[in-house]
C-alpha cells in the first residue's frame, strides 16, 4: 500500500465494468476454491447438507466484504510489519459477531458447524483477500471483491453440499426428495449413497467441478 | 468372419474423415480392431514387433479368471441349495445354472455399463478405445458379494471408470486399480450390501422352502472377526465350499488361473511370490504374538496358523489377479519384491486387526498402489547411486 498514489482520476462508475469484473471473475476463472485452491478444508466438512453450507457461506461472506472494507479503510494507516496481526484482528473480532449471532438464532447449526466457524478465522481466502486485494485498493472495490470471493466459494459449497446431500440422504434442505417408497425398507431397490456422507467424496466432488471447469477453459492448465 | 469383413467394409466410408459419423471413428475402429489384425502399422520411430499386445494380454487375464468364474456360479448355488437343505437333492446342473442366473446379468452389466462409458470418452477425448476394461469388467462381478443389487454394479463400474481411470487420462495412467476402486466405492458406498453374514448367501426361498435351523451366512474372516464358530474346513476353505465374494472362494481354481498368468508370463511372479511371503511372514508374527492379544477374540485369529491366511477370503484372488495388474503395481523388478511384500503383509494385519474391514487385501492393495511410484523412485535412486559409486572407484583406480 506504500504505492497508493493519488493521481486526479475520473469518478468511476459505482458498477464500471472493472468493478463488475471484480464480481463476476471469482465466480469462475479465479475461482477460491477450484482455481486458486483456497479454503479447501471448509469446502469438505461441512458440505454434507445444505443448511450448514448456507449458513456457512453467508458467514464468509459477511466475515468477508466486511472484513474486506475495513481494512482497505484501514489500509494507509496499518504499518507494514505488523499488518497480519492487524488482519486477524479484524477478521476474529468479525468471527465473533457471526458465532453469536449463530449461536443467538440458529443454534442447532451453529452446534453442527462447531469449530469450523471459528476456523473462518484462519480461512486462507479471507486473508488471502485481504493481503492481495484489500490492502491496495479502495473500499468500495473492495467490497465488490469480498462480494465476489465470497459468491465464488459459496457456489462451489452449495453445489458440493447438493449432491452429497441429495445422493448421500436423499434430501435437500431437510426434505425428503427420495420417495420413501424406493427405499428397501419400505419394499424398494434404493439406497442411498453412503459414501456421499464421507469427506473423500467432498474432495472428489470438488476434483470434478475443477475437472469441468479445466475443460472448458484450458488456459487454466498449469505448464508442467 | 468373411461376413463381419464386408459388413465392416461397407460401413467404414461412414466413419472416415468428412463421413457422417465421424466422431464416432473410435466405436468403429474398436469393433474392427477387436475382430480383425489392424492392417496400418507404425509410421515412424523404433518399435518392438512381437506376437503380444494390450488385447492378447487381457484376453489371457480374462481367461485365466475363467475357471474362478465357474466355480463362482457353481457355489453360489450350491451355498442357496444348502441354507434352503436342498443341496443332496439338487443336481450340479441345477446350482450351477442358478448361480449363472445371478452372475450373467453382473457381467452383463459390468461390461455394458463399463464399455459405455469408455465409448463416450473416447468419443469426446477423440482417441481409440483401450482395451484396460476387459480385464476390470470381469474381475468386478468376481468381487462382488453374490446379492448386490445391478444398479449398485452400475454406479460402482461408473465411478471405478470416471474417477479410477479416466480422471488420470485412461488405460495404463490410472494410479489405481478399477477393479478394487469399484469394490472400495460399493464397500463405502453402499456397506450394508457389501459387508455382514447376510450378503454372501442367496436364502430367498420359493414357496415351499425355508432356510434352515442354525443356518449362518457369515464368511470364514467374518466369523474369526467376530469369534464366532467356524463351521469349514480346511480343505473346504482350499476347495471354495465357502460364503465370499463371488471369484474369491476358491484357491484351487485361482491357483488355476495364476499358473496361466505365470506361464504365459503375463503376471510377475514376484509380486505373487512375495505377496505370499509377506502374508506368511504377518501370519507367523501374529502366532508368535498371540499370547499378548487385547482380547479373547483376537487371541483366537491371532493364533490361526499363519498358513491359512493364503486360503481365506479373498487373498488369493488379490494377490494372483489384482496386485500383480502391471498398470499400477510397482514397475521396477525390486520394486516389485517390496511392494508384493508389502501387500501380503498389510492384508493380514488389517483383516486381524481391524474387525471393520475383516477383508484386508482390498486395502493393502489400494493402499501399495498409491506407494508404488515411491517404492520405484527410491529403487531407482539407489541404483542410480550405486553406479555412481562404482564408477568413482574406477576413477579412482
Amino acid at each position: 500500500m506504500a504505492e497508493v498514489q493519488e493521481v486526479k482520476k475520473e469518478r468511476e462508475a459505482l458498477f464500471s465494468k472493472k468493478n463488475r469484473k471484480l464480481i463476476t471473475d471469482p465466480l469462475n476463472d479465479s475461482n477460491p476454491i477450484t482455481v486458486q485452491v483456497l479454503g479447501i478444508c471448509s469446502a469438505l466438512a461441512i458440505t454434507v447438507k445444505l443448511y450448514p453450507a448456507l449458513v456457512m457461506s453467508l458467514s464468509v461472506l459477511f466475515v468477508l466484504s466486511a472484513g474486506n472494507v475495513v481494512i482497505s479503510l484501514m489500509r494507509n494507516l496499518i504499518p507494514n510489519r505488523i499488518r497480519i496481526i492487524v488482519q486477524l484482528v479484524v477478521v476474529a473480532s468479525l468471527v465473533i459477531l457471526v458465532d453469536q449471532v449463530l449461536k443467538a438464532y440458529v443454534y442447532d447449526v451453529s452446534k453442527e458447524l462447531s469449530v469450523f466457524v471459528g476456523l473462518i478465522i484462519t480461512n486462507c481466502i479471507i486473508m488471502g483477500r485481504f493481503e492481495a486485494f484489500a490492502l491496495g485498493n479502495t473500499p468500495w472495490k473492495s467490497f465488490l471483491d469480498g462480494l465476489g470471493n465470497a459468491f465464488g466459494y459459496a457456489w462451489i459449497l452449495l453445489t458440493v453440499a447438493f449432491f452429497r446431500e441429495l445422493l448421500g440422504s436423499g434430501q435437500l434442505f431437510g426434505f425428503q426428495i427420495v420417495p420413501e417408497s424406493w427405499y428397501l425398507s419400505e419394499g424398494g431397490f434404493y439406497s442411498n449413497n453412503g459414501l456421499m456422507l464421507l469427506p473423500p467424496m467432498a474432495l472428489i466432488t470438488v476434483g470434478i467441478i475443477i475437472w469441468v471447469q479445466r475443460s472448458r477453459n484450458t488456459e487454466l492448465i498449469e505448464e508442467n | 468372419m468373411k461376413l463381419f469383413k464386408n459388413i465392416l467394409d461397407s460401413v467404414k466410408p461412414h466413419f472416415e474423415e468428412g463421413g457422417k459419423f465421424e466422431k464416432l471413428h473410435p466405436v468403429y475402429d474398436g469393433f474392427a480392431t477387436f475382430l480383425f489384425t489392424p492392417g496400418h502399422t507404425s509410421h515412424s520411430g523404433a518399435h518392438v514387433r512381437d506376437a503380444i499386445d494390450l488385447k492378447r494380454t487381457m484376453i489371457t487375464v480374462v481367461m485365466a479368471m475363467v475357471p474362478a468364474l465357474l466355480f463362482g456360479m457353481w457355489n453360489a448355488g450350491n451355498l442357496h441349495y444348502t441354507a434352503l437343505g436342498l443341496a443332496e437333492t439338487m443336481t450340479f446342473g441345477d446350482k450351477f445354472l442358478w448361480g449363472a442366473m445371478r452372475i450373467v446379468p453382473m457381467l452383463i452389466v459390468s461390461y455394458g455399463v463399463g464399455l459405455g462409458v469408455e465409448f463416450i470418452f473416447c468419443i469426446i477425448k477423440k482417441h481409440s478405445i483401450q482395451e484396460g476394461y476387459l480385464v476390470s469388467g470381469m474381475l468386478i462381478p468376481l468381487i462382488m458379494p453374490i446379492d448386490i443389487p445391478l444398479w449398485m454394479v452400475a454406479v460402482s463400474v461408473i465411478f471405478a471408470v470416471v474417477i479410477g481411470k479416466e480422471v488420470f487420462g485412461g488405460t495404463g495412467m490410472n494410479i489405481l486399480n478399477p477393479a478394487l476402486t469399484a469394490r472400495a466405492f460399493a464397500f463405502f458406498a453402499y456397506p450394508t450390501y457389501m459387508s455382514g453374514d447376510k450378503v454372501w448367501i442367496n436364502t430367498s426361498a420359493d414357496a415351499g422352502q425355508s432356510v434352515v435351523d442354525g443356518f449362518s451366512g457369515a464368511t470364514v474372516l467374518g466369523s474369526y472377526a467376530t469369534g464366532g464358530d467356524v463351521q469349514y474346513s480346511v480343505w473346504d476353505m482350499f476347495m471354495g465350499f465357502i460364503p465370499g465374494s463371488i471369484g474369491e472362494t476358491s484357491t484351487v481354481a485361482i491357483l488355476i488361473g495364476a499358473a496361466i498368468l505365470l506361464y504365459t508370463g503375463i503376471a510377475s511372479w514376484r509380486i505373487m511370490l512375495s505377496g505370499v511371503i509377506g502374508a506368511l511372514a504377518m501370519g507367523y508374527l501374529f502366532n508368535a504374538f498371540a499370547p499378548h492379544a487385547i482380547s479373547p477374540e483376537q487371541q483366537s485369529f491371532m493364533s490361526l496358523p499363519g498358513w491359512q491366511h493364503l486360503i481365506m477370503g479373498g487373498f488369493a484372488f488379490g494377490i494372483v489377479f489384482m496386485a500383480t495388474d502391471p498398470v499400477s503395481a510397482a514397475q521396477t523388478n525390486r520394486g516389485k519384491w517390496i511392494y508384493g511384500f508389502l501387500v501380503g503383509f498389510f492384508a493380514i494385519m488389517i483383516r486381524v486387526f481391524n474387525p471393520a474391514y475383516p477383508e484386508g487385501i482390498m486395502m493393502a492393495i489400494l493402499f501399495m498402489n498409491v506407494m508404488a511410484p515411491l517404492i520405484d523412485h527410491y529403487v531407482i535412486q539407489a541404483n542410480i547411486n550405486k553406479r555412481k559409486k562404482r564408477l568413482a572407484t574406477v576413477k579412482a583406480a
